[in-house]
């Protein structure tokens, strides 16, 4: 049986666990879509459009440098979410972000899902709990890479 | 019974004396890592168990304390990962194979795999801190019958700074779950980027029949405690490995004291507990 796009968020643990009205309210913003392999998804500098949700295959956060190869500063798979620029202005993008393989995605459009949320508050504040717990997570990942425990001074 | 001379006395192993120990292979892991191979000069090593460790000494630099990073079963000689991190560390990830090292151990607690048969086992490793790590794992993955899944989860700097990578590999072909994620990485890497933290919600172990063995920067092993509990984990299942100022190995000096315990003695392997959480949270000792 074929899935409704309203049903495939609200299995994405992003917004697993919400009621089915506000996973069709996100629904109705966003499309499946496929990447291939290498293809560069979202571009440093370019405007924020899209919240993507993984279903499938894994990408890579970048950082180019010039006449080098990028650093690769997290990879993101399946379950997990990536893009938040869209949420504050100028809404561009501050990473690379790279298909390291097929990629499977519920692309949600941004400027959809802020209109809604501007006129649903009750929508609104739900969304930003989902985005906002994900976004401390990675927070709290970074201030710890940050520390770089693995490095001469604080290593055992 | 009649009188022996001295001559018939067998020498006893006093535990503040080295026993001297050739260097029989020397394999650089990292730019500041190396493992060392080393022999006893006569007899045959003591018994160990994964977990413990033994103080070396570089002749004429000094002494310190290293876990040992064989397996207690593997065939070949005793091995130590040494991280170049102050003089005598210097000392030993320079020595050529060759030369006479003073071994005094092995000393402490083990991380106790005999016990786990039907348990998951998950280990988080961070940097190093495989190291003390190598020995337990490869019992668990090599131990036929044992029921327990294992799960080996390691973080490192950056792929260049992966230590132990054909272990990891052979535990991974021998049936545990491998993943290792490094902090940053060049673009051909496809493995996991981020904290070590990150790989646990995606490790399928079962959380309350899983033991956790930790060991790595202790900041590291701080924020790991809190996921796996956080997880379901019970904390007097997780197994961390500590590691202060040890000098004597046998609990008499008390540089290694931390609160009750002497880390040389009571540790440095220990179990997570309440009172083990707020010496952990100590800012100054």
């Amino acid at each position: 049986m074929t899935e409704t796009i309203g049903e495939l968020v609200a299995e994405h643990p992003l917004f697993s666990g919400l009621p089915a009205d506000v996973a069709e309210l996100v629904g109705g913003c966003s499309k499946n879509v496929a990447i291939a392999a290498g293809q560069l998804v979202l571009e440093e500098g370019e405007p924020a459009r899209t919240l993507y949700l993984l279903r499938r295959g894994h990408v890579a956060l970048e950082v180019h440098q010039p006449g080098r190869a990028p650093l690769v500063v997290e990879r993101i798979g399946p379950g997990q979410a990536v893009g938040w620029s869209w949420m504050f202005p100028p809404y561009r993008w501050h990473f690379d972000v790279r298909a390291l393989e097929p990629i499977g995605a519920i692309a949600v459009d941004a400027e959809c899902l802020r209109t809604k949320a501007d006129a649903d508050p009750a929508f609104g504040y739900l969304l930003l709990q989902r985005l906002c717990a994900v976004m401390l997570d990675r927070l709290q990942a970074t201030r710890l890479r940050l520390l770089d425990v693995y490095g001469r001074d604080v290593a055992r | 019974m009649g009188a022996m001379s001295l001559a018939e006395l067998e020498p006893v192993a006093h535990p503040l004396v080295p026993a001297t120990y050739r260097v029989v292979a020397r394999r650089v892991e990292t730019d500041d890592i190396t493992t060392l191979s080393i022999e006893p000069t006569s007899g045959s090593d003591p018994p160990f168990r994964p977990g413990q460790f033994n103080m070396l000494t570089a002749f004429g630099v000094g002494e310190v304390a290293i876990s040992i990073s064989s397996a207690p079963d593997t065939p070949g000689p005793m091995e130590h990962t040494i991280r170049d991190v102050g003089a005598v560390t210097h000392a030993l990830c320079r020595v050529q194979v060759g030369s006479i090292l003073g071994v005094r151990g092995p000393f402490g607690t083990d991380w106790g795999v005999d016990e786990l048969d039907d348990a998951d086992v998950v280990v988080v490793a961070g940097g190093i801190g495989l190291a003390p790590l190598r020995g337990a794992i490869s019992y668990l993955v090599d131990k036929p019958g044992r029921r327990g899944r294992v799960y080996v989860l390691a973080g490192a700097r950056s792929p260049d700074q992966v230590t132990f990578a054909e272990d990891l590999e052979r535990w991974r072909r021998d049936g545990a779950d491998v993943e290792l994620t490094v902090d940053v990485a060049p673009p051909e890497w496809r493995g996991p980027v981020g904290v070590v933290t990150g790989l646990l919600p995606a490790a399928s172990f079962d959380p309350p029949r899983t033991v956790a063995l930790v060991c790595g920067p202790e900041i590291m092993m701080r924020f790991t405690i809190r996921s796996l509990v956080d997880l379901g984990v019970r904390p007097g299942s997780i197994r961390v490995s500590l590691e202060r100022n040890m000098q004597c190995g046998v609990g008499w000096c008390g540089h290694c004291q931390l609160g009750p315990l002497l880390l040389c003695r009571d540790g440095p392997v220990i179990a997570y507990s309440e009172p083990l959480a707020r010496l952990m949270s100590v800012r100054e000792l």
